[in-house]
């Protein structure tokens, strides 16, 4: 009997291979980008469903920061006479607030995101990373919008970016790194112990007082200050004012610090997300 | 390369611990405290359960390859592996070409998102890219019969619309190993019919298809090769007809075992069953005829023989393909038994049997105040012969009935149902 009749040729696409998961699996990052338009649609899902049926719609993300900002203005500017670094209380306090709010609430978003789509997990395969990295990137969006009005009030208040403005991606980056990293742990860690949905509100608010929001930097001194910048957002914060109100340099020191703690969160994040991903849907 | 199979299943096992089948997620205070108490010990044997063991089979490209079982057999365990959803803790499987799982419909559909914003979403995480999504929109919008709801939010939807539009997504997704599990026991009829023929023209277009069902007759339909899953093992593999023949003997076989040394049995304990019987006015017979009346007799002790209150049973009827036809309750029948002694048997009646010929099981259930302290599943077969249910002198029944009741037939002139309506009648019957 002859084969020709029938279709010889395996099926085309690639080859799944399912084996029992390793103590160590490889971080898998083309997996990701496979999956990179689910990541995009994820994106507009959070940023389509925040602001449907909302009246002001996107303008939510202008206002948090520009009310936020003026209430510390009001309180802590004017009542406690806490001093700004770089121009009127106003545009130094949402300088420090526009990438405190996204970090922080990229984490606490992140955070949850796992656990708030238990029933995808449970359902279908997909790398579960795109959830907690679908909340950092709809955030990050906001940051952009937010970005644009602080560079229209400090104008308003005669604040002019210097030069350091180009150097802004190397803190916005940052940010980014830092959210990520500590959103893809926590949404992991979330799966296995639930504490980390009440506790990490707290470590907001905690963290929070160790970042250079309320009061300028140039509070810690010395060497206290690389001990200080292990605290990721410490450079974040500081490099926006430099760069876009006018506030002093950081050190590339502190910087450097930063980058490497805000790296190894991200390093530590990535892996313990891999080892325990596979188990997710048992667990969950 | 020739005939290499499209989906390779090499000896897959999966283990549970059971704190994982009960919620599996604790509270980080609750693991310290239980590693503090377990310091210095061995750590305990923990209750492990493996829900597949050595499973191993093959599908050839354009099969169509069925998987059944009873509840509980790992067919859902099998599934969940098969797309990725949880690694196997044994074996290998090696798939060729894109798959696409189709497990639940719906998941990921966002009530406040229109319907294309969901019908893109849901696309991307069934593996789409946005230009096939594109190509494919209008074709899904239509074989959803949605097309002047797709910009209103799926919550306004009706959840037959938000089927259909999930099964659409669905049904485009063009994988070369498509996983089906139970989606076609939901939506109206004709929407079934739809997407039946829809998994047809899949699987003629040289695709792929694994089906997993308890539902035997969509199974037997749909599928050339199947595989019987029981316990968690492979039990027999190969063309569905004899898949289902071995199915309906593994029923049997396993009631073969006399009740007394049945260890299949869930419940505390405090009553066991001991044997079972089914008599005709005191004597013990093998199979009652259909329409005849008969009791179902089951001998049980309690433990210590002490007598017990407050003990509620039930007996089940059910087809060998699993359907549930009768389920006798004391409770619902609103029969209490404050207390009984500690060994005896119940009786349950069954008068005038409406069950047409054939061969049935009976799960047997005893609870206290709805705890269950016994319970045994296909304990018994029950054989109905034929009989003259209706005591017209013909014994021979129409075929394709599962029960039989009492009637009456007469015709009569026809005069409307509604007020104001003209009335029609027939001269003939006047």
């Amino acid at each position: 009997m002859s084969d020709a009749a029938l279709p010889t040729e395996a099926p085309p696409g690639p080859t799944i291979s399912i084996r029992p998961p390793g103590k160590w699996s490889s971080l898998r990052l083309g997996d990701l980008w496979e999956y990179r338009e689910l990541l995009y649609f994820l994106t507009k899902r959070e940023l389509q469903i925040r602001y449907k049926q909302s009246v002001f719609g996107i303008s939510w993300a202008v206002l948090q920061p520009v009310v936020l900002a003026f209430i510390f203005a009001l309180f802590f500017g004017l009542l406690a006479k806490v001093k700004s670094d770089s121009g009127p209380y106003p545009v130094f306090a949402m300088a420090g607030l526009v990438p405190w709010l996204f970090v922080a609430q990229s984490v606490a978003q992140s955070a949850t995101s796992l656990v708030g789509d238990a029933n995808l997990l449970t359902k279908i395969y997909f790398p579960r990373m795109v959830l907690p990295l679908g909340r950092v990137l709809a955030l990050g969006i906001d940051l952009l919008v937010a970005i644009g009005v602080l560079f229209v009030v400090a104008l308003i208040y005669g604040v002019t970016p210097s030069a350091a403005v180009a150097l802004l991606p190397v803190f916005l980056l940052l940010a980014f790194v830092t959210a990520a990293g500590a959103g893809v742990l926590l949404s992991a860690v979330n799966v296995q112990y639930r504490d980390v949905t009440v506790v990490v509100p707290l470590a907001i608010q905690v963290w929070l007082f160790a970042t250079p929001v309320i009061y300028a930097s140039s509070l810690v001194s010395g060497n206290w200050q690389y001990l200080y910048a292990i605290n990721p957002m410490v450079s974040v914060i500081n490099g926006f004012r430099w760069a876009l109100v006018d506030g002093p340099a950081p050190s590339i020191g502190t910087v450097a610090v930063s980058w490497a703690s805000a790296l190894a969160l991200l390093v530590a994040g990535l892996v313990y997300f891999r080892r325990t991903e596979q188990f997710f849907a048992d667990v969950i | 390369m020739s005939g290499s199979p499209v989906i390779e299943v090499n000896g897959v096992g999966k283990r549970y611990t059971l704190g994982q089948l009960h919620g599996g997620y604790k509270l980080l205070t609750d693991t310290l405290v239980e590693r503090v108490r377990s310091f210095g010990r061995r750590s305990a044997a923990r209750d492990e359960f493996w829900a597949l063991e050595d499973v191993s089979f093959t599908v050839e490209q354009g099969e169509t390859f069925g998987i059944i079982g009873h509840n509980g057999a790992g067919k859902s365990t099998m599934l969940k592996i098969l797309s990725r959803v949880t690694p196997p803790t044994t074996g290998s499987i090696e798939m060729r070409g894109r798959v696409g799982a189709l497990l639940e419909v719906g998941t990921g559909f966002h009530p406040e998102l229109t319907g294309r914003e969901n019908v893109y979403l849901n696309g991307a995480i069934l593996g789409m890219r946005r230009a096939e999504i594109d190509r494919k929109f209008d074709e899904i919008v239509e074989f959803a019969e949605v097309e002047r709801f797709i910009d209103t939010p799926v919550k306004r939807y009706s959840s037959g619309m938000q089927l259909r539009l999930a099964f659409a997504v669905a049904a485009h997704l063009e994988p070369e190993v498509l996983i089906i599990d139970e989606v076609l026991s939901v939506g109206d009829l004709a929407f079934q019919e739809k997407c039946l023929g829809r998994m047809e023209t899949v699987a003629s277009e040289g695709r792929t298809v694994l089906f997993v069902s308890h539902n035997l007759t969509a199974v037997s339909n749909l599928c050339e090769r199947s595989m019987l899953l029981q316990g968690g093992r492979k039990i027999t593999e190969g063309p569905t007809d004899v898949v289902l023949a071995e199915y309906t003997r593994s029923v049997i076989r396993e009631v073969g075992t006399p009740l007394h040394d049945r260890r299949d049995r869930q419940g505390t304990g405090a009553l066991r069953f001991e044997e079972i019987s089914f008599q005709v006015d005191g004597v013990t017979i093998d199979s009652p005829a259909t329409g005849s009346d008969f009791d179902v007799v089951v001998a049980y002790e309690t433990a210590d023989k002490r007598p017990l209150r407050n003990v509620s049973f039930a007996v089940q009827v059910l087809t060998l393909f699993g359907d549930v036809m009768l389920h006798l309750y004391t409770r619902t029948a609103g029969v209490l038994l404050h207390e009984i002694p500690g060994s005896g048997a119940v009786h349950c009646r069954i008068p005038r049997c409406p069950l047409p010929p054939g061969q049935y099981t009976i799960t047997l259930w005893a609870d206290q105040g709805g705890d269950p302290i016994d319970w045994i599943q296909r304990a018994a077969e029950l054989t109905v012969r034929e009989g003259d249910f209706y005591g017209s002198g013909q014994a021979q029944l129409p075929t394709h009935q599962s029960v039989l009741v009492d009637h009456s037939w007469s015709v009569e002139p026809y005069s409307g149902t509604t007020a104001g309506e003209a009335v029609r009648r027939d001269p003939s019957l006047t």
